[in-house]
Parts: C-alpha cells; structure tokens; sequence
C-alpha cells in the first residue's frame, strides 16, 4: 500500500545505494502532501519546537516583568502593540494576552504535538510492527490543521478583544468574561483556534487508535505493547472523548457572542458555571492527556538504561488505563470555590485523592524496575530520573489541592501555578526532553554531544526548580494568579523566581546548540546505539529508518519481552 | 426577618444581573472609550472616594499591623490565621499534608538516589530479570489508600466545618464584585451598598498600608460575631478572597454564594480578586478592618445605619448619607452611552 505512494513521486534523489522502501518524494510532494508517519512526526516536532520558542517567550516577558514590584515594562510593550498613547487599561489587557497566549500555545501547540503528534506518530507504528498509520492521509490534515489553529490564535493577538487587542480571558476561557466582557474578533479568533486544534486532535487520536487495535505485527498482542504504545491508546481516548466536550462548550461560547444566545448568560436563565463543568470535564482529562504519553516515554527509557523489562508491566499498563478512567470523574476538583454545595466538594476531593494510588503504583514500579538493574546514565536516563523526582514533587501538592477546605486558600494563587508547572513544564517538558534525546539519533541518524545533553540536564534542572519553587512560597502568602504586579512583600521570592527563569533560559540555549552540534559534527547513529537494553522494534531498524519500514512484517515470537 | 432580608436581596441581585449582562457588550464599549478618553480617571475617582469619607461623620480606619493579614517579605508559609476555620485548616497542612508532601518526596528522592548507587552499572554489571512481586504491588497500593484516607477524614471534616449553616445571629453582609472594584452593603444595618476601590500607590504609602492590598473603603466587622457573606458579582466572575481568614468564595453573576467565618481579633486584613475579571483583575483589593462590636455599632451609626433592634436609628433614612460613589451600578448601567462615558470614571475605577 505504502510503496505506491512512493512511486508516485519518484523524484531526483540521491539514494541508489539504498533498498526500493528508502524511494522519498520530491522536497514538496514530502513535506507538504506527505503521507509519511515518520514525516509528519517530524514536522510535528519542528511545529511544537517554534511554538515552544514563542510560548516560553512570552513566559520570559512575563518573568521580566514579575522580577520587581510596579510595573516597569508592561506599559512600554503596550505602546509597541497599540501604538503610543496606549492607556493603563491597554497594558494590563496586554498582560492578560500573554498569560492566555503562553497558556494555550504551551497546551496545545507545543506538549500536545511534540508527545502526541510527534513521538507518538514516529514510534508507535514502528513500535507495534506496522508499516504507517491506518489513515494516512488523515494523519496529514492532522498536522495541517494545526497551521491555520496557530495562525487565528497569533493573529487574534493584533485585533481587539476588550480593554485592548487581543484574547485576555485567560486559557480556560471562562463565561461571561469571554462573552459580554470581551468584545471584539479576538477571543472569536481564539475560540476558532481551538475549535481547529481540537479536531486536529480528534482526527489524530481516531488514527491513533484505528492503528493500534488493527495493525500491529503478528504476535504484538495488546499485552505485549510497549507501554509508550499504551499511554498513547489511552490518550488517545482521553482526546476522543474529552475534546468534544470541549468544542460543545466554546461553540455555545461562539453564539453566546455572535447570536445572541443565552446558555451562559444568568439574566437569560442560562448559567455561567455550565461553561466551567463543560470546560474542566476537557480540561482535566486534558492534563492527562499531556502527561500520559511522557509516562510510557519514561517507561521506555529506564528499562532501556537499566536493561531491565519494566517492573509490573501489566500493573503499569492499567494503572494508566485507571488514570484515564478516573481523570473523568474528578474535573470540579478546578471549582472548590465556584459555590457548589458542600457535599459535591466532598466527593471530588475524595475522587480526586483516589488518583494519588494509580499514579504512586507507576513511580514505585519505576524505582523498582531500576532496582537490580544494571544502570547508566546516559543523557535520557537523567532526564527520565529528573521526571520522575520533579513529578513526584508536583504530585503531592496535588495531594494538597486536592482537599476542597484546603484549596480554600490557595486556588487561583501561585501555589496552584507552581503545582500544575512541577507536573508539566517539570514534568511532561522533562519527558519531552528525555524522549527527545533518547530517539534524536534514531530520527535524525546522528548523534549529540552527550557533554551538552548532561549540561542541558543540569542547568534546566536547577533552572527550572529556581523558577518554580519559589511560587510555592508566593501562593501560600496569598499572590493571586494572572497579575502584572504584586505588592512589594512578595518581591523576594518573584526576584528569585525571574533569575531562574534566566538560568532555564541558558539550558534552552545549550539545547539548540546541542541539535546544531549533531547535524554539523554529530557522529552517525548506529541502528541499537543503546544497546542491549534497548528491545524495542524501533532498535532493529537502521537510524535514521528506511522510508517504509517492515514491508515484511516482524513477528514477535512468544519469548519476546515488553 | 432574616429570611424577608434574603428574598429581598435576592431580588436585587437579580435585577442587577438582569440589567447588566443585556447593555454589557455598549457597557464594555464605553468603559472603553471612557478609560481611553481620560487616562486620568481612576485618580479622578479615588479623589470622589476620598471627598465622600471625608463628609462622612467621623470615622478614623485603624492603622494595619505590618504582621497581620498581609504577605510577608520572604515569606515561605502561609499567613497567620484569625478563623477557627483558619486554625483548623493551617494545623492540617503544616501537621498533615506539609509532612506527607516532605516524606514522601524525601523517600522517593532515597530511593532513587540508593539504586543510582548500588544498581549503577560499574557495581552491579549483570542486570536481574525480576519484573514480578506481587507482595511489593500489592502494599505500595493499599498503603498509598490508607494515607490517603488518613488526610481525607480532616479533610472532609474541615469542609463540613466550613460550610455549617451560618446561626440566627449571624451578621449578613452583602458583597459584589464589579468591574474593577468590590461593593459592600450591609442589609442588617440599613446601610446600602458602598463601594471599596484600590487605594493609589502613593495614598497607600502616606497611610501606611501595603501598596496594592489597601483600598479606600474598608468592610468593617465585628470580632467575635459570626459573619454571614452573601456574595455575587454584578459583570463577569470575581473571587473574593482573605487568605488570613481561609476563606474564598466567587463572585458569580446571577448567583447568591455564602460563606460564613467568625474573627478572633481585631485588625486590617487584606485580600485580592481571585478570578481573571479582566484589564484591572490585579488591582481590585479587599481590605476587611475587624473591631469590637462597639466600635463596630459607632462605625455603623456612623454610616448612618442602625444595629438590629435599635429603634432610635429607625427615622435616619439611611440612603443620605451613603457616599455619591455608592450610587448602584446598575444605574450607571441604564444610562445613555454619553453619559455612561462621562459616570463611568466617577465610579469605575
């Protein structure tokens, strides 16, 4: 089936020494019209790494301005946006665009397609056996999608949405802040940008799926999966059931807006809350939806390093399946302080506390997959360490907003941002990072500078616990979240804060220098160059794989190992 | 009485939200225009605030305790508590979760850095093939529950506590969040709805107060009294929230949240918006000054209000004295957008 598409677009390449499957297609046919699983993981990946640059851009303008009490940049951005007699209210609403910005394109247009989109479409038809994704043609728009998403939400920055240009309602969007309270094609644009990501997810995660239960080579039993394929099928039904939740909600926000309809609208009869428990019933599996994956790369990574199976593997497979199942009943948990009754607070802090025991079972059997393993550190392995300790730290204060009387005085503070970045930008960015090094050389055929993989390590490491740490503090003390200033008691530990957002800032730096090594100096990857440890079908192929790999298919023989 | 005083304040958040919402999309339009119009106009509003306390009959705020009810510098904890829903809830985070946090994440920092040690591949060449215990899966999942249910019974016990019906007596006080600034109305006292806008950072300094945290007109309460807050937002969601007191409740149009606390000791206790309300989300505080119950009746006789079963008071119509500012919004609302643009900075700020 692949190799036709492949004739089709015999170009002038310089490839004769390779085998008939390695046949690629003219520079546009393949990076435009591409068809290719491997492909279109890539694209996906330079896709999440430029909105990653733009979305932690914004975060450093945000740090810049948090470093000291007042306002000291704001005001002057303001005047670059929206020309110079821009007011107060302008800058502020200025702000308010940043942290919506940084929010969504860190969601949805960095973590989504780099775990999702780009390592699940490299690996997880390799990693079963099959030759490409069911669907894909569908796979291509998945990824097209995502252009045109991208482009309503930077350009709805430059359009007027309230006290300014720009979509200022945060990234959950809330009613009636996003309705009566942000007039303008702003928040419009923003809403159509998610309406278009949502079912660029959609489509991926039906793809996902499809592929998984139908294609895997003879012998793959469910059962014997690696378990990054598991945590990809289990997001994929996070995403399929979850996202449209989510496109339901901010549809009734678009004829809230535009036909004057009323579901959110209290004087109407509607109800500004629905909006919340339509948003968080997405929106929490949404949080799973971007760690799951990072769990199954982390998997993969310490069995790999310490060339031991993975301790409990039929534990760790249905704990993520447990995960997923009860990150659907736990979604108010983001509400304590909305007015529910007392009795629905006390169910989702039990719900919620309940997720605790799936997620303690992977970090032990992850500890206990290195246990009497024969370990080494390479560049993955200490990303894939760093996780699972940064995680466990974003856990337990997860444990600690769980409890609606507690969250009483911290929801909605810094404390809350200093837990859910422990979890993602500590956590899924780390699992990024450590799949990131793990395969680079399988997707490129070169390899990195290991110096510069331990040195980003360590300086990320320490960037990022200095930036984060300190807000435990701050939210505890009483900073509210999505402020541009604060008052001058909490300068010690914002200062603080901002420096190590420069220090996280460096270790980007030696990232990409890191990347420009291998492809100017880097040496040339062999097909296993983690060696035994290393069972995965990916390892069998040569770096970078063929065009079309497993024309015949690999059977996993009974002996074989998760 | 207390239940007519309900019905009746229903009704009025209802008619606010009723009136609001339908002009909101001309209403944002014109804050708008006004706010681009005249750069000036939160000054201009504050000195309106400010001529307003002035008229009334005298009333001093008392100075803030720098250690009281307002973040500390370098602080790494919470504030100090003035609820005994606060006390509950701070000794089972530092008592209970603070620990479990700490142990927890000490163990697995042990654990990992043990089997980086011994397991590393210079000691242990040879790799083991266990990937089954059952024993071992089996109590690091039953173990995890039992803590877990060890923090869910305060837990739920807390929220039973936080959320007891508040008592006959309770004092209701009625709060709405506005587009950028709070509005306090005591129906008890007859004394209608005034408004609390951010002190300007220099007013605060000359007064002492934290910059950003003080505001104008402070709600006044008595120590010792079970508070009872009615609280809505007349716009988009708004949170009220005083970290000292543990307590934080939205502001939600079309909705009547409550929350019921009871201040041990007299103070200024400061708070802040804590829900994204738009441009000014940041500077809408909310200073909440606690007296004795005398104090607190002087600071109503001084609004022109009465204290519940004083008859004397009864013939103060109390609309007279309230200041101009805390004229309701919803009127500023009904108007024309011309003239919308010209109250607008008198009472949005």
């Amino acid at each position: 089936m692949s190799t036709t598409t492949a004739d089709d677009f015999h170009g002038a390449h310089a490839h004769d020494d390779h085998h008939d499957s390695d046949h690629k297609p003219g520079f546009f046919a393949r990076w435009f019209m591409s068809t290719n699983h491997k492909d279109i993981g890539t694209l996906y990946l330079i896709f999440a790494i430029m909105a990653g640059v733009i979305g932690g851009a914004i975060s450093g303008l945000m740090r810049a301005e948090l470093a000291n009490p007042g306002i000291q940049y704001l005001h002057g951005w303001a005047q670059m946006m929206d020309g110079p007699d821009a007011t107060m209210d302008q800058a502020y609403h200025l702000w308010n665009v940043l942290i919506t910005a940084h929010g969504l394109i860190m969601v949805f247009f960095m973590v989504m397609p780099a775990i999702i989109g780009g390592f699940g479409n490299w690996f997880v038809p390799i990693m079963i056996g099959a030759p490409d994704m069911a669907f894909p043609r569908m796979n291509n728009i998945s990824f097209w999608l995502l252009i045109p998403a991208f482009a309503l939400l930077l350009g709805s920055t430059f359009v007027p949405g309230g006290s300014g240009n720009g979509a200022g309602t945060g990234w959950t969007v809330y009613a009636p802040l996003s309705t009566s309270g942000s007039p303008g094609p702003a928040v419009d644009m923003a809403i159509l940008s998610l309406h278009l990501a949502g079912a660029s997810s959609i489509l991926g995660a039906v793809n996902f799926i499809t592929t998984i239960f139908n294609m895997r080579a003879p012998g793959m039993t469910l059962h014997k999966m690696p378990l990054f394929v598991w945590s990809v099928l289990v997001t994929a039904f996070l995403l399929l059931l979850a996202l449209p939740v989510l496109a339901a909600a901010i549809t009734m926000l678009l004829t809230d807006r535009n036909f004057h309809t009323v579901f959110y609208d209290a004087a109407g009869g509607g109800d500004p809350e629905l909006y919340q428990h339509l948003f968080w019933f997405f929106g929490h599996p949404e949080v799973y939806i971007m760690i799951l994956p990072g769990f199954g790369i982390i998997s993969q990574i310490i069995s790999t390093f310490s060339r031991k199976p993975v301790f409990g593997y039929l534990g760790m497979a249905y704990a993520m399946v447990a995960i997923g199942v009860v990150g659907f009943i736990v979604w108010a948990h983001h509400m304590f302080t909305t007015g529910m009754t007392v009795n629905v607070k006390m169910y989702f802090t039990a719900a919620t506390m309940v997720i605790a025991v799936p997620t303690g079972v992977k970090i032990f059997s992850w500890i206990a997959t290195m246990w009497g393993g024969s370990l080494s550190f390479k560049t993955p392995m200490v990303w894939a360490l760093g996780f699972i300790f940064l995680f466990t730290v974003g856990g337990v204060t997860g444990v600690v907003l769980a409890n609606g009387g507690i969250d009483d005085n911290l929801h909605d503070t810094y404390y809350v941002v200093a837990h859910f970045h422990y979890v993602l930008s500590l956590g899924a960015v780390f699992a990024l990072f450590a799949g990131f090094y793990y395969w680079f050389p399988k997707m490129s055929g070169r390899m990195y500078s290991e110096f510069l993989g331990q040195l980003h390590f360590w300086v990320f490491f320490v960037g990022v616990n200095m930036l984060f740490f300190p807000m435990h503090f701050l939210g505890m003390s009483g900073m509210q979240r999505r402020v541009p200033d604060y008052t001058d008691a909490l300068a010690y530990w914002n200062g603080i804060a901002s420096y190590g957002y420069q220090i996280m800032g460096v270790g980007v730096v030696i990232f990409f220098v890191n990347i420009i090594y291998a492809f100017v100096a880097g040496k040339k990857a062999e097909g296993n160059y983690w060696g035994e440890g290393a069972t995965t079908l990916e390892w069998t192929l040569s770096s970078p794989p063929p065009y079309h790999q497993f024309e015949t298919l690999p059977v996993i023989d009974d002996s074989g190992h998760h | 009485m207390n239940r007519r005083i309900n019905a009746f304040m229903m009704a009025m958040a209802l008619g606010l939200s009723a009136l609001a919402p339908s002009s909101a999309m001309a209403q944002a339009e014109a804050v708008n225009a006004a706010a681009q119009a005249a750069p000036a106009a939160p000054a201009a509003a504050n000195e309106a605030g400010n001529a307003a306390t002035a008229a009334k009959p005298a009333w001093d705020y008392a100075k803030p305790v720098a250690t009281v009810g307002q973040p500390q510098p370098g602080e790494m904890t919470f504030q100090e508590q003035f609820t005994p829903n606060g006390h509950y809830a701070l000794w089972m985070h530092d008592n209970i979760l603070l620990w479990v946090c700490i142990i927890i994440s000490v163990f697995v920092l042990a654990l990992l850095l043990y089997v980086m040690v011994r397991f590393r591949r210079s000691a242990n060449p040879v790799p083991s093939r266990t990937s089954h215990n059952t024993l071992i899966e089996i109590l690091w999942t039953v173990i995890p529950v039992f803590i877990l249910i060890g923090i869910a019974i305060p837990s739920i016990d807390l929220l039973a506590r936080q959320f007891k019906p508040a008592p006959k007596d309770a004092l209701t006080v009625k709060v709405t969040g506005y587009q950028w600034y709070w509005g306090y109305e005591y129906p008890d006292n007859g004394i209608p709805e005034f408004v609390s806008n951010m002190l300007p950072p220099e007013k605060a300094l000359e007064r002492g107060e934290p910059r950003l945290l003080a505001a104008d007109n402070r709600m006044v309460l008595p120590v010792g009294v079970p508070i009872k807050l009615i609280i809505t937002g007349s716009d988009v969601i708004h949170s009220f929230s005083i970290p000292a007191f543990w307590v934080k409740e939205d502001a939600v149009p079309g909705r009547l949240n409550e929350r019921t606390f009871t201040i041990e000791k007299p103070g200024v206790y400061y708070g802040v918006c804590s829900e994204l309300c738009g441009a000014r989300h940041g500077f809408m505080p909310i200073a909440v000054e606690a007296v004795s119950p005398d104090k607190f009746a002087q600071w109503v006789k001084a609004q022109g209000g009465k204290m519940p079963g004083d008859k004397s008071a009864e013939a103060a119509p109390a609309a007279a004295s309230v200041p101009a500012a805390a004229e309701p919004a919803a009127a500023t609302n009904a108007a024309t957008p011309a003239a919308a643009n010209a109250a607008a900075p008198a009472t949005k700020s």
